[in-house]
């Protein structure tokens, strides 16, 4: 018996000095974008200010279903990262706060516009082209080069996307399709992929990771996660569509009555910064900073030599446009037979 | 002697006093925000509660024997049932129903979640209750026993039935909020959970239907391996018993995940065997294992030893004597085998069968990762919680199809289990000889067990390097620690010890809870079998089912009812430890209290019945002579619960917050994303850490003193 207390007892002296590195002030973050990236943004974070970040990644969309699911007691701080329409659909909804930070002069225009499509509830801090990577030791003849390229048949069972019901990434392609081709057109395409698409994951960066190691040859992803692949070693090939793509403005916003809401503004202000924005490309993600003094990584895919549609933030950023074509997206796509 | 009677019932009123006088009553409140200064304040309606303790604690000042008057149980009923409808009657944004908002107008603002004084306010009336209900003859009058089956009933209720009880009705709640039979008939009908187009070609199976034919193929493929094991251990001279037995141990401490990244590692499309293979048949690779292939032979690899010890404890329990007679008449092994051995084996077939059957359909980390496009219960209800679309009420009618099905398949076991183990305990001589397996079944049984031991091996051997080399899955062989730091890594500068790994925060809480709950688990599992092995009271058969109940309710329902029932007040839980910890004391309670019956029923009552005689209460007995006694049921009850707490994945997932993450939830993070190293070295540390703990307890709790019996291993893990 006195040798089980002992026992106890020494567990909980042992387990002690481990709590004892929490710092008094702390910051929950909800972290949407690569993993690595939010380990590397939150331990910048934490040395440069001794505040403790408590962080959780998970994809936009999840994300958006948590806030949405705590908004009677929120729990969160700061939502950073992930792509623009979840942030701009959550500022519809209230659920997260008016800030303008003292740094939205140094932004570029279309952070800045981010923000104001919003009413100052979230702003820009990357932006990425959406397009796909290919393996080339599986695919080596006549390599992809268009959306209409990934409806051949050698593609069978050989493509993977995201499911647009949790990740901003595919929810973005929804959206991009239905600007470019128009809504009909855009779910026959759809439904026409599907045969060559072996499975809907829920990561939105999942697909390349699986195109890297060869379990599937194509990954429908943002551009800089297949950049990010590639330079790992993979062999990856990183196409911009010729038909034109749409592009994501990865936003931040901070949570209305989250528990720490100072230390939540010291965070937003510190990640609009120049050098706070250099840590990206560090983790080895790539996107095109919104800080105009930051500097763009040579790897990011230069947004100017790529054909970008005008995409439509506020539109496809509101919640009807978003329920509709997720809920048809869910009755003609999902629903189809594997 | 009268007076000192009363005064035993003071520690009740007195703690319900403190409680009601000076602690917050709200979650997150200060000192001396209590029910009287917050009644004062305006919300008049937790006045009646200060009434009661004031009342109560006059009472048992002034009359002779509070429990026995009257009035005492009038106030303690009245005192607990207005706690619960104040406290569920007003919610965080105003009256439940607009009848109250008349009533009391100041409710409209609202009121927080209970704090500690609430909390403390209703054990106090608890155990008030069960004061009351042992002087009126509960229990034969043993104050001790009272307050255990009162206490559990009510810990019970709330962490287990209620959660369930909530969870059901959400599934009748329509999108708009409104409650009707409606939604429920919609969405339990839908095509996507019933649809057979699989079969016949015209589109995809429901997710029912897809559960069923998962837990169907899982539970025969385990159970027939299983079977194999078994007859190999107990009735061959198989030179592989000790490794067939060690193996069986290993699905037990293996986190959930690895198993799935290894056979993805082997088998997926570009899996060092897939390769192969398509090289020699000069075939494309494909993706054949994602799916139901990949499930099943990741659920045979995990429940096979489940079944194997569960057949090998009815192989061993089978007397010798009846096969020998069967040959000492002339039957020869194959009719011997199928005319005596088989059919005794026939209840532990089935119990094993129904076993794999339910934890198939509660698996959650195979489909997860293997599945592709196979949905089955477990990940569509996880889905439907976390996915964007947040729908509460589809995950809720999807909890209750697979609860159904559970606890079906568990009140089937249970009757089958029952008659299986009256084989096990009939005390006659075991004296005569083994028959001999047929060697035609020998031969079988080793040409099933050879590729399974293979596997194992296989699997085991991707887990044991994948964490220290560069990257297992494109087969980067260069060893490296860099996993091990990205996880683990730590500095030590002015500010103290840094812990910078990502890995930290979830390996500590896990820690915690896991060193937490286990003492708990097993002293109300022990406390609990203790209670259905010796005491006798009225509602005893429903106290012991309700306890076993929980058992069967798969962890993934467990978790949606937690969500359901304790994200918002009265009892506002969700984000902290305390709702983990609570979350597996009651999963696990079932495997330490059927560890404590088993012991209990080795042991004769005659040394209790002496020390009662001598004047020792029931408390003291269980202490002094029943505790030191089945040391080896504390000491599995212990183990088990600390372990499960560490690999358990189902329940938690949804659980956890980004304070308090837990192991699993991580490793669930990093194999979505890909990051398989990341995922496999934690896990081999996780599983060090797991041996090293079981180590340590197995030299705190000591080894038993009770000479030559061996302790009952029980195989039955609550579904995952």
């Amino acid at each position: 018996m006195t040798r089980r207390f002992t026992l106890i007892g020494a567990t909980a002296l042992a387990l002690l000095p481990m709590g004892a590195f929490a710092q008094d002030k702390e910051l929950v973050l909800y972290c949407s974008v690569d993993e690595e990236w939010c380990r590397a943004q939150s331990e910048a974070f934490v040395r440069e200010t001794g505040i403790n970040v408590l962080m959780t990644r998970k994809s936009s969309g999840e994300t958006f279903a948590q806030i949405k699911a705590e908004e009677g007691q929120p729990r969160g701080d700061v939502w950073w990262g992930g792509t623009g329409d979840p942030h701009l659909q959550a500022a519809q909804e209230g659920l997260t706060e008016e800030y303008r930070s003292a740094m939205l002069s140094e932004l570029q225009p279309w952070a800045v516009a981010q923000a104001e499509t919003s009413g100052y509830k979230t702003v820009g801090i990357y932006a990425g082209a959406l397009g796909f990577g290919y393996n080339s030791t599986m695919v080596t003849e006549n390599p992809p080069a268009c959306w209409n390229d990934l409806l051949d048949a050698r593609f069978a069972d050989d493509i993977q996307v995201a499911n647009p019901n949790s990740s901003g990434t595919s929810y973005t392609m929804l959206a991009t399709m239905v600007q470019l081709m128009g809504e009909d057109e855009a779910f026959a395409y759809l439904a026409k992929l599907h045969a060559n698409i072996n499975q809907y994951t829920k990561s939105g960066s999942a697909p390349i990771r699986a195109a890297a190691t060869g379990e599937s040859a194509v990954g429908i992803v943002f551009m800089h996660d297949a950049v990010t692949q590639a330079t790992t070693g993979a062999p990856i090939v990183t196409v911009a569509p010729c038909e034109g793509t749409g592009y994501e403005v990865g936003s931040m916003s901070l949570i209305k009555g989250g528990p720490n809401p100072e230390a939540a503004k010291i965070w937003y202000d510190w990640a609009l910064s120049a050098s706070a924005q250099e840590i990206g490309a560090t983790a080895k993600s790539f996107q095109v900073p919104s800080n105009g003094s930051a500097a763009t990584p040579p790897e990011a895919p230069k947004l100017a030599d790529i054909k970008l549609i005008d995409y439509d933030f506020a539109k496809y950023g509101s919640s009807e446009v978003r329920a509709a074509l997720l809920a048809r997206w869910d009755a003609e796509i999902g629903a189809l037979p594997k | 002697m009268r007076a000192v009677k009363g005064r035993i019932g003071l520690v009740w009123s007195g703690l319900l006093l403190t409680a009601i006088l000076a602690l917050p009553w709200f979650k997150g409140g200060a000192l001396l925000d209590s029910a009287l200064a917050e009644g004062v304040a305006g919300r008049v309606w937790l006045l009646p509660l200060v009434a009661v303790a004031l009342g109560l604690s006059g009472l048992s000042v002034l009359s002779r024997d509070w429990r026995i008057h009257p009035a005492g149980a009038a106030l303690v009923g009245a005192g607990l049932i207005w706690l619960l409808l104040q406290g569920f009657g007003i919610g965080l944004r105003g009256p439940a129903l607009p009848g109250i908002g008349v009533l009391f107008p100041t409710a409209l603002a609202g009121q927080p979640g209970f704090g500690w004084g609430a909390w403390i306010a209703g054990i106090a009336l608890v155990g008030a209750l069960a004061e009351v209900l042992a002087a009126r003859g509960f229990c034969r009058g043993e104050r001790f026993a009272a307050f255990s089956i009162i206490g559990i009933v009510a810990a019970l209720s709330l962490f287990v039935f209620f959660p369930i009880l909530k969870l059901m009705s959400a599934a009748f709640v329509a999108p708009d909020g409104t409650l009707s039979l409606l939604p429920f008939v919609t969405r339990i009908t839908a095509s996507d959970l019933w649809s057979v187009g699989c079969l016949t070609g015209a589109g995809r199976c429901g997710v029912v239907i897809n559960s069923v034919v998962l837990g169907v193929l899982s539970a025969v493929f385990a159970t027939a391996l299983g079977l194999a094991l078994a007859l190999l251990v107990a009735r061959t001279d198989f030179r592989m018993k000790r490794l067939l037995r060690a193996i069986s141990i290993l699905p037990i401490i293996t986190p959930p995940f690895v198993v799935g990244v290894a056979i993805i590692v082997l088998f997926g499309r570009t899996g060092v065997v897939t390769v192969e293979v398509a090289d020699w048949f000069g075939v494309r690779p494909t993706r054949w294992v994602y799916g139901l292939p990949g499930i099943l032979l990741a659920q045979v690899l995990a429940f096979a030893p489940v079944t194997f010890l569960v057949l090998l404890s009815a192989l061993e329990a089978i007397n010798p004597t009846l096969e020998e007679a069967s040959t000492t008449l002339g039957a020869k092994p194959v009719t011997t085998f199928r005319t005596v051995t088989w059919p005794l084996l026939r209840p532990a077939l089935a119990a094993a069968f129904l076993l794999a059957f339910i934890e198939s359909l509660a698996d959650f980390g195979n489909p997860i990762v293997l599945g592709g496009s196979y949905d089955v219960l477990s990940t569509k209800i996880f889905f439907a919680v976390v996915g964007a679309q947040y729908d509460l009420g589809q995950a809720a009618t999807l909890s209750v199809l697979l609860l159904t099905l559970t606890v079906a398949a568990f009140w089937v076991q249970t009757r089958w289990l029952g008659r299986a183990s009256y084989v096990t305990v009939t005390g006659k001589s075991d004296a005569g000889l083994v028959a001999p397996v047929p060697p035609l079944i020998k031969w079988a049984a080793v040409a099933a067990v050879v590729p399974f031991v293979v596997f194992t091996v296989g699997i085991y051997a991707i887990v044991l390097i994948g964490g220290f080399v560069k990257d297992i899955a494109r087969l980067e062989m260069a060893p490296t620690f860099g996993h091990l730091w990205t996880a683990f890594s730590f500095e030590i500068s002015e500010r103290g010890v840094q812990l910078f790994g990502s890995a930290w925060n979830s390996m500590i809480t896990t820690l915690w809870v896991s060193a937490l709950s286990a003492p708990l688990t097993m002293g109300i599992g022990i406390l609990t079998a203790w209670l259905i092995a010796r005491q006798d009271f009225t509602g005893k058969r429903a106290f012991e089912f309700g306890t076993l109940l929980s058992f069967a309710i798969p962890g993934t329902v467990v978790g949606v009812s937690y969500i359901a029932a304790f994200n918002v007040p009265p009892i506002d839980m969700t984000g902290t430890m305390a709702i983990l910890v609570i979350c597996f004391v009651f999963r696990n309670l079932p495997v330490g209290m059927r560890a404590g019956i088993a012991a209990l029923a080795q042991i004769d009552r005659s040394m209790e019945e002496a020390s009662q005689t001598m004047g020792a209460g029931g408390g003291r007995v269980l202490r002094d002579v029943v505790l030191p006694l089945i040391r080896p049921a504390i000491f599995t009850a212990l183990i088990y619960s600390f372990v499960t707490a560490m690999t358990a994945v189902s329940a938690v997932i949804f659980l956890v917050s980004a304070r308090h993450n837990m192991a699993t939830a991580y490793i669930m993070g990093r194999v979505e994303n890909g990051e398989y190293a990341l995922a496999i070295a934690y896990s081999s540390v996780l599983m060090l850490v797991m041996v090293a703990c079981v180590a340590a307890m197995n030299w705190a709790v000591g080894t038993r003193r009770l000479g030559r019996r061996t302790a009952v291993a029980n195989p039955a893990q609550p579904a995952e």
